[in-house]
C-alpha cells in the first residue's frame, strides 16, 4: 500500500466517523434575498450578484393545462409556445431576430398548475429585453400562419409522444389515476383537441390567466432594487389585476392497486408506479421527502438504485420522485428493464417498498439522506437561473421569505420516529403500474 | 419551472449539448500550472459561492480504445463508480455524499472527466480520494460483468429504443469509416459484451495517468492553495512513462455522397446530413470561427435560414436546425437536420438544404445576420459566468481536445473578427455534398393514425 492509499484510508476512516457521530456538517443555504414592490405595487423576489454581467428574471402565473378548456387542451401550451412567436408591431421572425441581436433568452413553458417564463439578458440590453418581454405577455399577435406553424409541431411532438414508451406509460397513469379531473388530461391535448383551438381560445386563456394577482417573480444577477423595481413595472403593468380562473377541486390518484399492461414492440419495457403522495403544505412534507430519499431518489445510496441496479444489473435507470401538485400529491417511480427482467423487477421495488414502510430506514441512510437533501437544495442555488426559479416557487407554495434560510434546520429537526410514522403513511397505500413493452410476466389485474 | 432532468452517474457525452467549447468566461484571473509529474492544473475563482466543482479530465475517450473493445473507456468511467475497495466509509461516492456533495462523470470520443460539487472546505477529501482513484482500482470480474449489463440497459434506454439515436450511429459509422469517431462512445453492442477486467484494467493502466490528465477547480479558493493541495494528494502519484502521442488519423476522404435509409415503425420521419469538417484543433486560422458562425446562421435557432426556409416559410418540416462539433481532436463534424411533415418527400427537405447552403455560397451573408450571431455566441460567454460547472467544462473540453487556456481567452475576438467572405468561404469549402453523408429516417408502415383516438 502507497503512502497516499494509507492517506486516503484514514481520511476515508475519519470522515464515517466524524459524519455518523455529529450530524450535518454541510453548510446551509443563505440566500440575501430583498423583498421589491414596484411604484405599481408589483412584487419581486431579488438576490443581487454584481460580479457577473447580467440578470435573470423568472415569473409565472397560477393555472397552467389546469386551465385548458374542457374540450380543448393544449391550450396553455400552445399559448406558451406562441408568445414569443410575434408581438406588437414585430412579426415572429423580427421578434427572433431582435432577442438574438441582443442576445435575449425567452421563454415561457406550462405545467399542471402554473404558466410562467424566464428572461435572461446582459445588463447592457435589459431595456430592449424587457419591452420585447411586456409585448410577448401584453400584446401577443397569434399570427394565423405562426398558429399554424404550432400546431403542426404540436402534432408531431403528439406523434412521438404516442409511440414513445416512457410517454405511454405516463399518459396512461395519468389518465387513469385521474379520470374526469383536470390533471388526467394530456399536458399538449390530443390530435382531435389540437385541430379546434382558435386563435380566440389563446386571446381568452391570455386574458383570464396572465394576470396580477397570481403573479410571482424571482430575480437574479446584477441589478439593484430601483432597477429591478423598474424592470418588472415595464414587463408586468399592463396586466390586467385579476385572473379568471375555473376552479380546480382537490384529486386523489384513483383505481390504484392495478397493473396496466400495454403492448407495444420494443426492446426496453419502461414500468411506471405511483400512488399518494404527500402535500407540500402538509406538516410531514419533509420527512416524506426524506422517504423517498432513502427509498429511491436520484442517488447512488438510495435503496432502489443498490438491489436494482448496482447489485443486479437489472436497469441502468431507476427512481422515485415527490409530486406534490396544487390539488393533489402523488408519488411516482420510474424504471426500464429488458422485458424478461419486468417481474423480478416489479418484484424488487415491492419488496423494497414494503420493507422500507415496515421498518423504516437505519440511523444512517436517515443521516445521509439529509445530507443529500440538503446538499441538493444548495445545488439548486447554484445559477442565476436555479435561484429565480427557487425564488418563484417559493413564493407560489405561499412561504416566508426566510424560507430558504430555514431549509437546513427543518431537514435536520426530522426526528427518526418522524421518518419511520410517514414511511406507513407514504408507502402503505396501493399503487398503480402502468408497464409499456413485449410483458409477458406482468399480467394485468384489470386489462383496458 | 420544472427542475433540471439529470441522469445519475454516466452522462454519455455524444453530442455537445452545447455548441462552442471555447466559450468560457476568459477571466484574467484564471491560472494554470503543472505539477512535477506532468499534471496539468486550471483554477478558475468564483467569489460567489462557497461551493467549488473539481473536476478531473483524463484525455482518453473512446477513440484511444483499441480495435474491437468498444465501449471500453465508458466502462471504465461506470467501473471507477463501483466501490469493490474497503474504504471504511463505504467508498468513495459514501464520502462525498456524506459531505453534502454530489458527483458525476462523462465520456466522450476524445476525454473522460469525473467531477464532484462539494464545500470548499472539503476539497482535500475528493483531491485524496480522486488521486487514490488514479493510482489503484480494485475490480472484480463480478463488477464487470453487473456494470456490463447496466451498460446494455443505459444502450437499450439512449440508443436500441430511439430511430434517431440510430439514424445518428449509422450516419456516424459511415462518415467516419476506418477512424475511431465511427464507433460510439457506448459501443457495439456485441463487442461490449465481450469485455473483461483486463482489458479495462489495461486501458485504465495506460491513461489513467497523471501526465495525461487535467485538473480544473472552481470555486472560493487560490492558485497558492490549490497548488499545496494538489502536491500533497495528485502530486504522489507516479507519472507513465510510455505515454503516447494521441493520434487521430485524417477525416473521411470521400468524393460520392453517402446515403442510408433507416425504417422503424416508431420512427418519426427525419433526415440529418453530416459533413466532415475541421474542428479547431485541426482547422486553419479562422475556419472553424467561421463554421461556428455558420452553424448559427444556417441552423441556431427560430430566427435561423434553415428554420424559416422549411418552418415558417413553407410547412415543410416541424424543426429544423444546424450544428459544428467544434471540439474535437481530429476532423469533426456539420450537421443539418430536420423533420418530414406528413406528406413531404425527403427530396424536397434535400433540396432547400441544397439551397440554403447555395445561397451563402453565392452571396455570403448579409452585415445584420452576422453581427446578430456573433453578438449571440459572444454573449455566451458572459452568460457561462453563471454556472461553475459549464465553466468548469469548456476548460476540460478545450485542453483535452488540443486548445490551450490562450485559445479560450482570444475566442470572442476570433470570433468578432469572422467576415462574410469567410463565411461564404467555410460553406463553399467544407458544406461540400461529395463528402456528405445523410441519413434518412422512415417509419414506411405508417402505424400511427391522427384520429385513433
Amino acid at each position: 500500500m502507497t503512502a497516499l492509499e494509507n492517506f486516503a484510508r484514514n481520511i476515508g476512516g475519519w470522515i464515517a466517523t466524524a459524519i455518523i457521530a455529529a450530524s450535518l456538517s454541510c453548510p446551509a443555504a443563505a440566500l440575501p434575498i430583498e423583498r421589491v414592490v414596484s411604484g405599481s405595487g408589483i412584487e419581486a423576489w431579488l438576490v443581487r450578484d454584481p460580479s457577473v454581467a447580467f440578470v435573470t428574471l423568472n415569473f409565472s402565473f397560477r393555472g397552467g393545462t389546469s386551465q385548458d378548456p374542457a374540450d380543448k387542451t393544449g391550450v396553455a401550451n400552445m399559448v406558451a409556445r406562441l408568445l414569443t412567436e410575434g408581438a406588437g408591431d414585430f412579426v415572429a421572425q423580427t421578434f427572433h431576430e431582435r432577442l438574438q441581436a441582443k442576445a435575449v433568452e425567452l421563454y415561457f413553458s406550462a405545467d399542471r398548475d402554473r404558466i410562467g417564463g424566464s428572461l435572461r439578458t446582459l445588463i447592457e440590453n435589459r431595456s430592449e429585453a424587457v419591452e420585447l418581454l411586456r409585448l410577448a405577455l401584453a400584446a401577443p399577435r397569434f399570427d394565423g400562419a405562426d398558429l399554424e406553424r404550432v400546431r403542426a409541431e404540436t402534432r408531431a411532438i403528439l406523434r412521438h409522444e404516442s409511440v414513445d414508451p416512457d410517454a405511454i406509460a405516463s399518459a396512461r397513469w395519468w389518465e387513469t389515476a385521474f379520470d374526469g379531473h383536470p390533471y388526467g388530461r394530456p399536458l399538449r391535448g390530443t390530435f382531435a383537441s389540437v385541430s379546434l383551438i382558435t386563435k380566440d381560445d389563446l386571446i381568452a386563456y391570455v386574458r383570464n390567466v396572465l394576470a396580477r394577482d397570481t403573479l410571482k417573480i424571482g430575480i437574479a444577477g446584477n441589478i439593484d432594487p430601483a432597477g429591478a423595481s423598474e424592470l418588472i413595472d415595464r414587463a408586468f403593468d399592463a396586466l390586467p389585476a385579476k385572473a379568471q380562473l375555473s376552479r380546480l377541486t382537490t384529486a386523489s390518484p384513483q383505481t390504484l392497486g392495478q397493473h396496466i399492461a400495454i403492448d407495444v414492440n420494443v426492446d426496453q419495457s419502461v414500468v411506471l408506479f405511483g400512488g399518494k403522495g404527500i402535500a407540500r403544505n402538509d406538516p410531514d412534507f419533509m420527512a416524506a421527502l426524506i422517504v423517498n430519499q432513502i427509498l429511491g431518489a436520484d442517488s447512488p445510496s438510495s435503496r432502489l438504485f443498490k438491489e436494482v441496479r448496482v447489485k443486479r444489473g437489472l436497469a441502468y435507470s431507476v427512481r422515485s420522485t415527490l409530486m406534490p401538485l396544487e390539488q393533489s400529491a402523488c408519488l411516482l417511480i420510474l424504471t426500464a428493464t429488458r422485458r424478461e427482467h419486468v417481474g423480478q423487477t416489479t418484484e424488487i421495488v415491492e419488496a423494497e417498498i414494503r420493507q422500507l414502510e415496515a421498518d423504516g430506514p437505519t440511523e444512517r441512510e436517515l443521516t445521509e439522506a439529509k445530507s443529500i437533501l440538503n446538499g441538493s437544495f444548495m445545488f439548486r442555488l447554484d445559477t442565476s437561473l436555479e435561484i429565480a426559479d427557487q425564488l418563484v416557487q417559493t413564493q407560489f407554495e405561499e412561504r416566508g421569505i426566510d424560507y430558504i434560510d430555514g431549509y437546513s434546520a427543518r431537514l435536520s429537526g426530522v426526528s427518526m420516529a418522524d421518518v419511520k410514522r410517514v414511511a406507513k403513511r407514504l408507502l402503505g397505500g396501493p399503487l398503480l403500474v402502468t408497464v409499456v413493452g413485449r410483458s409477458k410476466d406482468m399480467v394485468p389485474t384489470n386489462p383496458r | 419551472m420544472t427542475n433540471r432532468a439529470s441522469l445519475f452517474l454516466v452522462l454519455v457525452v455524444i453530442l455537445a449539448a452545447y455548441a462552442g467549447r471555447l466559450q468560457a468566461a476568459p477571466s484574467p484571473e484564471v491560472s494554470n500550472f503543472a505539477l512535477g509529474n506532468g499534471l496539468e492544473v486550471v483554477v478558475i475563482p468564483d467569489r460567489r459561492s462557497s461551493i467549488a466543482t473539481h473536476m478531473i479530465w483524463y484525455k482518453a475517450g473512446s477513440a484511444d480504445e483499441p480495435a474491437g473493445k468498444s465501449g471500453l473507456a465508458h466502462l471504465l468511467e461506470h467501473l471507477l463508480f463501483r466501490s469493490s475497495d474497503d474504504s471504511p466509509a463505504g467508498g468513495f461516492s459514501s464520502v462525498v455524499t456524506m459531505l453534502g456533495g454530489d458527483e458525476n462523470a462523462f465520456t466522450s470520443n476524445d476525454y473522460t472527466a469525473y467531477f464532484q460539487r462539494i464545500g470548499r472546505d472539503h476539497l482535500e477529501t475528493v483531491m485524496t480520494l480522486e488521486a487514490r482513484r488514479m493510482s489503484s482500482l480494485a475490480l472484480t470480474d463480478n463488477d464487470v460483468r453487473v456494470e456490463r449489463d447496466i451498460i446494455m440497459e443505459e444502450y437499450n434506454m439512449r440508443v436500441a429504443t430511439s430511430p434517431t439515436a440510430r439514424l445518428a450511429e449509422q450516419i456516424n459509422a459511415q462518415l467516419y469509416r476506418d477512424h475511431p469517431y465511427g464507433t460510439p462512445v457506448i459501443g457495439w453492442p456485441r463487442e461490449i459484451s465481450t469485455l473483461d477486467r483486463e482489458d479495462v484494467l489495461a486501458f485504465y493502466r495506460r491513461f489513467y495517468v497523471p501526465n495525461n490528465a487535467v485538473l480544473v477547480i472552481v470555486g472560493d479558493v487560490t492558485p497558492e492553495e490549490i497548488r499545496t493541495l494538489a502536491e500533497k494528494t495528485y502530486g504522489k502519484v507516479k507519472p507513465s512513462t510510455q505515454l503516447e502521442l494521441r493520434i487521430r488519423q485524417r477525416g473521411p476522404q470521400t468524393s460520392e455522397p453517402g446515403k442510408l435509409v433507416l425504417a422503424d415503425s416508431r420512427a418519426q420521419p427525419s433526415l440529418r446530413r453530416s459533413y466532415p469538417v475541421p474542428s479547431y484543433a485541426v482547422a486553419p486560422a479562422g475556419v472553424a470561427e467561421a463554421l461556428d458562425v455558420l452553424a448559427h446562421i444556417l441552423g441556431g435557432g427560430s430566427a435561423s435560414r434553415l428554420y424559416r426556409a422549411l418552418v415558417a416559410e413553407a410547412p415543410l418540416a416541424a424543426w429544423a436546425s444546424g450544428a459544428y462539433e467544434s471540439a474535437a481532436l481530429g476532423t469533426s463534424r456539420f450537421d443539418l437536420q430536420a423533420s418530414i411533415e406528413p406528406g413531404v418527400t425527403f427530396a424536397e427537405i434535400d433540396s432547400v438544404f441544397d439551397r440554403v447552403v447555395a445561397d451563402i455560397v453565392r452571396e455570403g451573408v448579409t452585415a445584420e445576420e452576422l453581427e446578430r450571431v456573433k453578438a449571440r455566441l459572444i454573449a455566451n460567454v458572459a452568460y457561462a459566468q453563471d454556472s461553475q460547472e459549464l465553466r468548469a467544462r469548456s476548460y476540460g473540453v478545450a485542453l483535452t481536445t488540443g486548445a490551450t487556456i490562450a485559445d479560450i481567452r482570444s475566442w470572442p475576438r476570433r470570433i468578432q473578427a469572422v467576415t462574410s467572405e469567410a463565411v461564404r468561404d467555410a460553406a463553399r469549402i467544407w458544406l461540400n455534398n461529395g463528402s456528405s453523408v445523410t441519413g434518412y429516417l422512415t417509419n414506411e408502415v405508417s402505424i400511427i393514425s391522427e384520429k385513433q383516438e
